[in-house]
């Protein structure tokens, strides 16, 4: 079973996250970037099944700008097999991505797609559920568990109430949820051999995808900062402070 | 939860300082590069901050066991020494022959320092083993490198260095293990050795113990000490397990800080005598091991850093997070308190930390790159001012940082007022940690004797002459600028007071007045230091004023503006207590040297 990953650059998990001062987005310069969190779960998740035999090779593929490589050399030093970059400086949302990958899983033909289920960027949330609507492939959100059975591949999903189990034709799509695995460390050997592992250089143009943002950003803001509490005396006096507020009627 | 270190000025301390980029031109590195180099770091980075430092706290309140049979360490360090054999990191600096990464010493001592940041005594013991490894892979047989060097590599046999004996520390050639020459070209060691970290413990499949010891009717003192391999567990030839060896442990020693590196003491031949396998020649085993001893150096120096630097980050921290107090120009108490950092004291603490931990990770890894440039350089006559040039920087390196990265740990209390003093937060146990750098791998002390006695004066002072020769180029790019020409003289003066006092004093010893001559050669090599570290900030400096005129802007302007601060701060307060005390030391004043013991 091939294994189609797409990873995402995005500003490092530890990184305190600051606005341009236009309002125009954050700021990306100088800002340590690194691979989304979700993705490196989607990459540990596909490891885990070529280690057990069930898959058999795993491409990663990235869509952004020249620097999008590292987090793709990355991939390839925790054990993914092979790259693709789609290399484009351009703002890429969400519909324009999963397009790509459509494109892209067209030529690979992958049985299985690991989507991470939102980048920690812009938290969307979309790219896993738009490609398997495009591809018209079962889909399987929020994993934390994934099998083969047979032909079939049963998801375990993270859901409100609780854990579901799906059972999905292949080939499908799995968005991969936190608790889906612990990501591997990239050890020495391996980020060495990755060095040597091939990255496939396309761009948008070659799946003809129009990247053209949908959406407009009007501006970005800080979150409001947040205001001292008080301490409230009684239940009574908590109770008229919420009316108060208009918190409760 | 303050990062463990800047990985900002890790960065522009390798690649902007250092070049190290430049290394991946040389055919020994060219199968590397700067994002392979970068990965390394970041797994070091993860690893530390997921497996190192989460036990560091738990493992000094929990320090190893021993109940007479068995040693016992919290599981956490185990778990993080696995880890790091798994990702390859024991075998990072091993040539690919032999099954390692090959990497630049450079990026092994900055993941080194990572590890460190994190938690020093876990780490301890993956650069104890790689010490040992080292004296095999460079003076071991064939044999012997098949036998136990490769798990070593490998990361399945941990190592130890065992030197000290109880009577026996500084003065190496006191020691008194004994090797008795067998027939099957074995020995049998018999002896005691004290203070030996990783000594027992179960978390490797083995431990490989690097033994000096006097072969029967060897000549006295230094001359007459031999380097024997001592398995804990006998390996075959083919490499599998045997019975134990006649190594037992006597007892643990309980340390003030790097609690979970276990300590102790060792008894060799207690039924009847260790196997030993002589490594190289005979009677030559303290000459392999000063060979060795320059990196190992560099690795206690860079574990003070780390200290330091951590340190430094947690108490700048603190001093952003804790109001207290009102500027001493604006005491309305109306007002809300400041954050400490506000307050002048609090800055010049955070100041003087600053320029000690930064300068000494500068330090540390110059010496790194001289290691690596050593062993990359195709001159010979290059390579052997190189070779002087660390020679003469190792006592600074692992001393200087051992001093002052350890009272930028005091100042990092400091700045946490009585909450430093509790074990609530983490400074004061990287102070204690941190007390142990001035005394192993030869004390403070002896590294004063070392430099002022040997260095200073090796091939004719031509090691000073190249240091000066590099110095002297960063003075005069210094010079041309004007935010930097009046720290370029001073450190031009200085270096000539450093030149002038060294002259007088090592011509006194000439005359026969050793006593006096090396009575504060102690001081004199923390003054040395100041002088180097001075060096090493107008370089800083001088990149950063460079940063600044191709319109470094945000976060990075102010990242250069403080290398411009501590710049100015250690030329202004620091640099003035190094020539201040070499003209004292000019004096041959002999207060102390003269001092009858009856007095004190
Ligand atoms: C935690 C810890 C871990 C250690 N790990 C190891 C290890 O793994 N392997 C190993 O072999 N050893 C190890 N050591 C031993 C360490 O290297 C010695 O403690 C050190 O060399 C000093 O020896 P000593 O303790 O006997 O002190 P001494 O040599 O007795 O020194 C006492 C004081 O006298 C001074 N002094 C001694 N001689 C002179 C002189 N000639 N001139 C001027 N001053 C002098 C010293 O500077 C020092 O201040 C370790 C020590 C500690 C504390």
């Amino acid at each position: 079973m091939k294994v189609l990953v797409p990873v995402k650059r995005v500003i490092d998990y530890n990184v305190k996250v600051r606005v341009k001062a236009d309002q125009s987005g954050v700021e990306l310069a100088n800002v340590k970037m690194s691979m989304n969190p979700f993705d490196e779960i989607s990459v540990e998740e596909a490891i885990r099944l070529k280690e057990a035999g069930t898959a058999t090779e795993i491409v990663v593929v990235t869509v952004g700008p020249q620097q999008a490589q590292e987090t793709l050399r990355t991939a390839l030093a925790m054990g993914a097999d092979r790259g693709i970059h789609v290399k484009t400086d351009a703002e890429v949302e969400p519909l324009a991505v999963a397009k790509i990958l459509k494109a892209v899983a067209g030529e690979e033909s992958p049985e299985l797609i690991i989507v991470g289920k939102q980048a920690i960027d812009d938290d969307s949330n979309q790219t896993g559920q738009m490609l398997s609507a495009l591809l018209g492939w079962p889909q399987g959100t929020f994993a934390s568990k994934v099998e083969k059975d047979g032909d079939k591949l049963n998801v375990t999903r993270e859901i409100d109430g609780g854990l579901q189990t799906i059972k999905l034709n292949l080939p499908a799509v799995v968005t991969s949820d936190l608790r889906l695995n612990e990501p591997r460390y990239a050890s020495l050997p391996n980020i060495m051999k990755a060095k040597k592992k091939p990255i496939d250089a396309k761009t948008p143009e070659d799946y003809s995808v129009d990247l053209t943002p949908r959406l407009q950003v009007q501006k970005v803001t800080e979150p409001a900062e947040r205001q001292a509490g008080i301490k409230v005396e009684t239940a009574a006096e908590l109770v008229a402070k919420l009316k108060e507020a208009g918190v409760i009627g | 939860m303050p990062h463990i270190y800047s990985e900002k000025d890790l960065d522009f301390i390798l690649y902007d300082m250092l070049d190290t980029e430049g290394l991946l031109k040389t055919e020994r590195y060219a199968e590397h590069s700067r994002e392979a180099f970068n990965q390394i770091l970041e797994t070091s980075t993860r690893m530390a901050e997921d497996l190192y430092q989460p036990h560091a706290a738990k493992v000094d309140a929990n320090e190893p066991e021993f109940d007479g049979e068995k040693v016992t360490i919290i599981p956490e360090v185990k778990e993080a020494l696995d880890a790091y054999r798994e990702a390859g990191f024991p075998g990072a600096l091993f040539p690919f022959e032999q099954g390692g990464m090959q990497l630049p010493v450079t990026i092994a001592q900055a993941s080194g320092f990572i590890f460190g940041a994190a938690n020093v005594s876990t780490a301890g013991y993956a650069m104890l083993s790689l010490g040992a490894a080292n004296l095999i892979s460079s003076f071991g047989s064939q044999a012997q490198q098949d036998r136990f060097l490769s798990q070593m590599i490998e990361g399945r046999f941990f190592g130890t260095m065992c030197l000290s004996e109880p009577q026996a520390g500084s003065s190496l050639s006191d020691i008194r293990t004994k090797a008795v020459p067998q027939e099957d070209g074995t020995y049998a060691i018999t002896g005691t050795k004290m203070w030996i970290s990783g000594g027992e413990h179960d978390m490797s499949e083995n431990i490989i113990h690097m033994v000096m010891a006097k072969i029967e009717g060897a000549p006295a003192g230094a001359k007459g000490i031999s380097l024997f391999i001592v398995p804990k567990i006998m390996v075959k030839e083919d490499g599998t397990l045997g019975k134990r060896n006649d190594v037992k442990l006597a007892g643990l020693n309980h340390k003030m800080g790097y609690r979970g590196t276990v300590n102790t003491f060792l008894s060799f031949g207690e039924e009847g005598g260790a196997v030993g396998y002589l490594v190289g020649e005979p009677n030559k085993g303290l000459a392999y091991m000063f060979q060795m001893m320059n990196e190992a150096r560099i690795g206690v120096g860079l574990g003070a850093t780390s200290l330091g630097y951590t340190g430094y980050l947690h108490s700048l921290d603190y001093a952003k997070g804790r109001p207290q107090g009102r500027l001493i120009d604006g005491k309305d108490p109306t007002t809300p308190m400041v954050p400490i950092i506000e307050h002048a004291d609090i800055k010049r603490l955070m100041m003087q930390q600053k320029s000690y931990v930064e300068g000494a990770l500068h330090l540390c890894l110059y010496a790194a790159r001289l290691v690596d440039d050593i062993a990359t350089c195709e001159d010979a006559a290059d390579r052997k001012d190189m070779e002087l040039l660390l020679d003469l920087l190792t006592p600074v390196v692992k001393s200087w940082p051992s001093e002052f990265c350890l009272e930028a740990n005091k100042l990092a209390i400091q700045v946490h007022g009585g909450y430093g003093y509790t074990r609530e937060y983490p400074v004061e146990r990287f102070y204690r940690d941190n007390r142990l750098n001035p005394i192993h791998e030869g004390t403070h002390g002896i590294q004063g004797l070392d430099i002022l006695g040997r260095k200073v004066s090796m091939a004719n002072g031509r090691a000073v002459e190249l240091l000066i020769e590099r110095m002297t180029k960063t003075i005069v790019a210094a010079k041309a600028e004007a935010t930097l020409s009046a720290h370029a003289t001073a450190l031009e003066e200085a270096v000539g007071v450093l030149v002038s006092t060294t002259q007088t004093l090592l011509g006194a010893a000439m005359q026969g007045d050793v006593a006096r001559a090396f009575a504060n050669a102690t001081l004199y090599l923390d003054a040395f230091g100041h002088v180097v570290l001075a060096w090493f900030w107008l370089q800083q400096a001088l990149k950063a004023q460079e940063k600044l005129a191709h319109g470094a802007d945000g976060d990075d302007a102010a990242f250069y503006a403080g290398k411009q601060a501590a710049c100015t701060y250690f030329m202004r307060y620091e640099l003035p207590k190094a020539v201040s005390s070499l003209h004292e030391q000019a004096k041959l004043d002999d207060t102390c040297v003269s001092a009858d013991p009856a007095i004190f």
